[in-house]
């Protein structure tokens, strides 16, 4: 018998070659497939062309005041116009440079954490972050201190107090939440028993009536004469509120990590914290990257509800000046530019845990 | 209850022919060629087989085995070529598909097993949605065919329960309550501990014996020897060789062959 | 020789080393705090609550509210007691929630099955869908359906108007309303024979298959009785429901129902915001039955429509219940974002009207805070309840 002589490889019939199949394959499989294909498509390009032309072509980007725009297109002059109210919100223009050094100093800790640099540079300028960063945010921007003129948090406002929120937020609720998942899981049930109510009571109220509660409660909670700032009862709001279901976050992470690992770690001899602290955690939180950024920019979003008891957040400066008589017929260009800031912040953060997670993943998984 | 005995011993089948008169065919599988987007996985490939007869195919990974077990049932279409099985032309038609699997039993590598209903419920699922069984009566053919893989006392239990070999073998009753013409098995014992192999491949063995028609993708060599009328061995997506147990492993034509025969056996 | 009576045991740590001993004390000390600020807070709220002079107790609830409420599902009006307010504020969110839970449910399902569609253009747009409305804050999304998209729709003499029965203007819409005229029963009852006849015919349907292997095509029926009884019925009585159509009159529409612009814009984000989540819950849940299940189930021949119905659904519906109610307790509680726009739900009316007017904020925050707790612990018991009867056995 011959020696069998391998055929060569054939292309595909024509049906199945290049962008031909691909069309076949995606768009046009079976006829309602085709019937799908021609009625969204005819659906999009009737719906975002004229978005297009309206958001761009025809819109006005620069202007003095209202009077400067399009009728027939957006009229984004007011985004120019008030940039820096929707940034600082009131807070006094001479000393807007205080805001910026701190987003300087947070763009410097955060932008390398993105660029391939030596990993004891990123940890350092991560661990400025979470310290340096929020002491000196705060003396900068509140001021009173070394010379610096005070400035109340009345005065805070926009994308500025959007990001302190946030940022104070997710830096306390991570560390709360923790340690709640801990006690959820504690040996002890008076430990055990007074976390679960804890997280179970925070997940079951919405955050509104927490807001509520912090500001016509809380009043009466404290003993006569002591007030509390209006930021800050937002902030203890929101930081609870979301440390409750970031411990159940963590606390799924943990369920995750098989007893092996307990009982590995126990008979090294480590204390409970330090068994905590090296093994258990850095596996727990790895695997709950994506449930942590979730969290994360679910209390992004969240921000947004401190305008209901007054605060005057990105939105809330955006709104407050969309019922400036002067800015009347803005509404829907108003609302669009404050959702894209905060489109970019979540998509942003998502995609980037996505990536974390691809990074992290080291493969042993079990 | 009636059952597809073929009445074909497996001494019966003497000699494998190269040539199976056509009308003789379970399965006719004429040039067939497959791509996946632009990789032709399958070239040309010609086969027929007799109704009762028992072939092993093998090959190195990625030769295309399991791709073209799944052209027979359809589980893959193919884009030149024609297959006929039973007397059905496979094409697009849905019901000639469904006709086909009707006929056509499976067993899969990893057993897929319906976790949500227990063994007996996997077993009757077929034969009530699709063969129209009253239930008492599907009932009596999977505990038949439970027996027959000797795990009749697991009938209640649910898939996650039980051990690697036994979900085969509820697996491979499952395919035998539809009461197939032919079992397409794709590489059972490869995902099973050493000493469940044995329990799958005595089951496997016993139906050989029982006349069933059936196509085995498998490196169990002892198996192929045991059973096999032809064995056909695969390689970048064509037939190389096709030969009878005997000549295939003590006298292989092909270099390719030899080669992997000599990798395999080292073992 | 002696021997030590006592059964060997290991030795006791010193006291402070005893981990049993610390778990006790670090426990105690954990109570003794709970209960320092418990009786702190209680402490401080009593005497300032006794130093501005606020009333306590439930008795407010009897008294006279005084304030209107622009839409509401039970009689009301203002001279009724603050105990009706809670109730109307109560059913308003529960209105509001129950419609946004069903059309979040039916857009997610819709986008989170187009999202798998083997139409490559059909799976953009649910992906895009998906990723601009989860990640824009709801609050956002309310404003935007209110103010600029309702609000912005002409004043009722202008508004738009869909073939003489419906209106939309910026007072919301208004849609005709049905008038059930005396006859109208042989309808209920032609509905009521309708589900009962598919209830029999159902069970009916699968003593037979059992015995005989025949199947009976239900849905099929179900679809075609539960409509078509009624209409029967109103064929036969003559048509006993006549349509009270909205008309203009003066500055506003008379007669037919209106949906108020706070109820649509509200019902509009939530719905759009939450089903984001349930299209990717729904799409995991879907994606997690291996690809090894439809393949077996296709190879033992049957059709694609049993193989999702037999396999895939039973078993992609255990991953995404358990979210998926969450989801729905996470669209009750942001519905409390009514309050930025005036839709009056419970906290609005109740944590926020009522609270302004009479002070007494313990007892309302705790009334409003014991709802949304019970609604939560009642799905959490069904949910658990849920996942004990679904759980795979596994060894
Ligand atoms: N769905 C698919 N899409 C693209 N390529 C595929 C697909 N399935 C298989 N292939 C490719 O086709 C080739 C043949 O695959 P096949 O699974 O048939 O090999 P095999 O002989 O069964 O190998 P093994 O012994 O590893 O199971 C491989 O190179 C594989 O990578
Ligand atoms: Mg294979």
């Amino acid at each position: 018998m011959a020696t069998h002589q391998p055929l060569p490889d054939q292309p595909p019939p024509i049906s199945q070659r290049g962008w031909l199949r691909w069309l076949r394959e995606h768009l046009f499989s079976t006829w309602y497939n085709s019937v799908l294909t021609v009625v969204i498509g005819y659906w999009l390009i009737s719906t975002f062309v004229p978005l297009i032309n309206w958001a761009f072509i025809q819109a006005v980007f620069t202007g003095d005041g209202a009077d400067a725009c399009n009728p027939d297109g957006a009229c984004w002059v007011f985004v120019e116009q008030r940039l820096g109210f929707f940034i600082y919100g009131f807070y006094p223009a001479e000393f807007r440079w205080r805001p910026n050094l701190v987003f300087a100093l947070f763009a410097l800790s955060v932008v390398p954490q993105f660029l391939p640099l030596p990993t004891t540079i990123r940890k350092w300028l991560a661990i400025f972050g979470i310290t340096g960063l929020p002491l000196a945010a705060y003396f900068l921007i509140a001021g009173g201190h070394f010379g610096l003129e005070s400035v109340p948090t009345s005065r805070w406002g926009g994308l500025m107090l959007t990001l302190i929120l946030a940022y104070v937020g997710i830096l306390a609720a991570l560390p709360i939440g923790i340690l709640l998942a801990l006690g959820r899981r504690s040996e002890m049930p008076v430990i055990r028993g007074i976390c679960v109510v804890f997280i179970e009571f925070w997940r079951a109220v919405p955050l509104i009536t927490i807001l509520f509660m912090a500001s016509v409660m809380l009043p009466l909670f404290l003993p006569d004469g002591v007030t509390f700032d209006k930021l800050l009862r937002a902030l203890v709001g929101i930081t609870l509120f979301q440390s409750a279901y970031m411990a159940e976050v963590v606390r799924g992470g943990l369920q995750a990590i098989p007893r092996g690992q307990y009982e590995a770690a126990e008979a090294l001899g480590l204390g409970y914290w330090r068994r905590m602290q090296l093994i258990i955690l850095p596996q727990a939180l790895k695997i709950v990257i994506p449930g942590i950024a979730n969290t994360v920019i679910s209390l992004f979003k969240d921000t947004t509800l401190v305008l209901i008891i007054g605060l005057f957040d990105l939105l809330g400066a955006v709104k407050s000046t969309l019922s400036d008589p002067a800015w009347s017929n803005v509404m829907a260009e108003g609302y669009l530019f404050v959702a894209f800031c905060f489109w970019v912040f979540c998509f942003g953060m998502s995609r980037y845990s996505h990536r974390l997670e691809k990074q992290l993943e080291t493969g042993h998984r079990n | 209850m009636q059952q597809t005995e073929t009445g074909l011993e497996p001494e019966s089948v003497a000699s494998p022919v190269e040539s199976v008169a056509r009308d003789e065919a379970i399965i006719q599988v004429d040039d067939l060629n497959k791509w996946f987007g632009d990789f032709h996985v399958l070239k040309s490939l010609n086969l027929d087989v007799r109704k009762g007869e028992r072939i092993v195919i093998c090959g190195p990974s990625g030769s295309g085995k399991s791709t073209f077990i799944r052209c027979i049932n359809h589980l893959e279409a193919h884009q030149r070529g024609r297959i006929t099985v039973d007397g059905v032309e496979l094409n697009e038609d849905v019901k000639n598909i469904e006709a086909i699997r009707r006929e056509v039993g499976m067993v899969f590598q990893h057993f897929n097993l319906f976790p949500h209903l227990s063994v007996l419920e996997n077993c009757l699922l077929a034969p009530i949605w699709v063969r129209k069984t009253p239930r008492n009566e599907a009932i009596e053919t999977g505990m038949h065919y439970l027996e027959r893989v000797r795990i009749p006392d697991q009938a209640h239990k649910y898939p996650g329960q039980l051990s690697g070999g036994q979900q085969q073998r509820v697996a491979i009753a499952r395919a035998l309550c539809m009461q197939p013409k032919i079992m397409l098995f794709d590489e059972p014992t490869s995902a099973l501990d050493p000493e469940m192999i044995k329990e799958v491949l005595d089951v496997m063995v016993e139906l050989a014996g029982s006349g069933m028609t059936m196509l085995c993708v498998t490196h169990e060599m002892g198996f192929a020897k045991t059973v096999a009328d032809r064995v056909i061995f695969m390689d970048g997506g064509e037939i190389v060789e096709t030969a009878a147990p005997g000549d295939f492993f003590t006298n292989p034509q092909q270099p390719r062959t030899r080669e992997f025969l000599e990798q395999i056996l080292q073992h | 020789m002696t021997t030590d009576p006592r059964p060997l045991r290991p030795g006791r740590p010193k006291p402070w080393n005893d981990p049993r001993v610390r778990s006790v004390v670090f426990q105690i000390l954990a109570i003794a705090g709970v209960a320092w600020v418990g009786y702190t807070l209680f402490h401080n709220t009593v005497s300032n609550m006794e130093s501005r002079g606020i009333s306590t107790g439930f008795g407010f609830l009897n008294e006279t509210a005084g304030f209107g409420i622009i839409m509401s599902l039970i009689p009301y009006n203002e001279t009724m007691s603050y105990g009706q307010t809670f109730l109307v504020g109560l059913m308003n969110t529960l209105l509001v929630s129950g419609l946004g839970i069903l059309l979040a449910t039916i857009v997610g399902f819709v986008v989170g099955i187009a999202r798998l569609s083997s139409n490559w253009l059909v799976a953009k747009v649910a992906l895009a869908y998906i990723e601009v409305f989860r990640n824009i804050p709801l609050l956002l999304q309310i404003f935007f359906w209110y103010f600029a998209v309702l609000g912005a729709l002409p004043g009722p003499r202008q508004a738009v108007n869909v073939g003489d029965i419906a209106f939309m203007s910026n007072r919301g819409i208004v849609l005709p309303k049905p008038v059930f005229e005396p006859g109208a029963w042989v309808m209920g009852t032609g509905l009521v024979i309708a589900l009962a006849t598919i209830v029999v015919l159902a069970i009916w349907a699968r003593r037979r298959q059992a015995a005989t292997g025949r199947i009976f095509p239900v849905l099929p029926i179900a679809v075609v009785l539960i409509p078509g009884l009624p209409l029967l019925g109103y064929l036969l009585t003559g048509g006993p429901v006549s349509w009270d159509v909205p008309s203009l009159g003066g500055f506003n529409f008379r007669g037919g129902i209106t949906a108020i612009p706070e109820l649509g814009a509200l019902l509009l984000a939530l719905t759009l915001y939450t089903a984001s989540f349930i299209a990717e819950i729904v799409r995991s849940g879907i994606v997690s039955v291996d690809k090894g299940q439809t393949e077996a189930a296709l190879a033992l021949g049957l059709p694609a429509r049993r193989v999702l119905r037999l396999v895939v659904i039973p078993q992609a519906l255990r991953v995404i219940i358990p979210p998926l109610t969450s989801q729905y307790l996470n669209l009750t509680k942001n519905s409390s974002l009514a309050v930025a726009i005036g839709y009056p739900d419970l906290v609005n009316v109740f944590m926020g009207t009522t609270l302004n007017q009479t002070g007494q904020a313990v007892e309302i925050v705790a009334m409003t805070m014991a709802v949304y707790l019970t609604i939560s612990l009642a799905i959490s018991v069904l949910m658990n309840l849920y996942n004990r009867a679904v759980a795979l056995k596994e060894r």
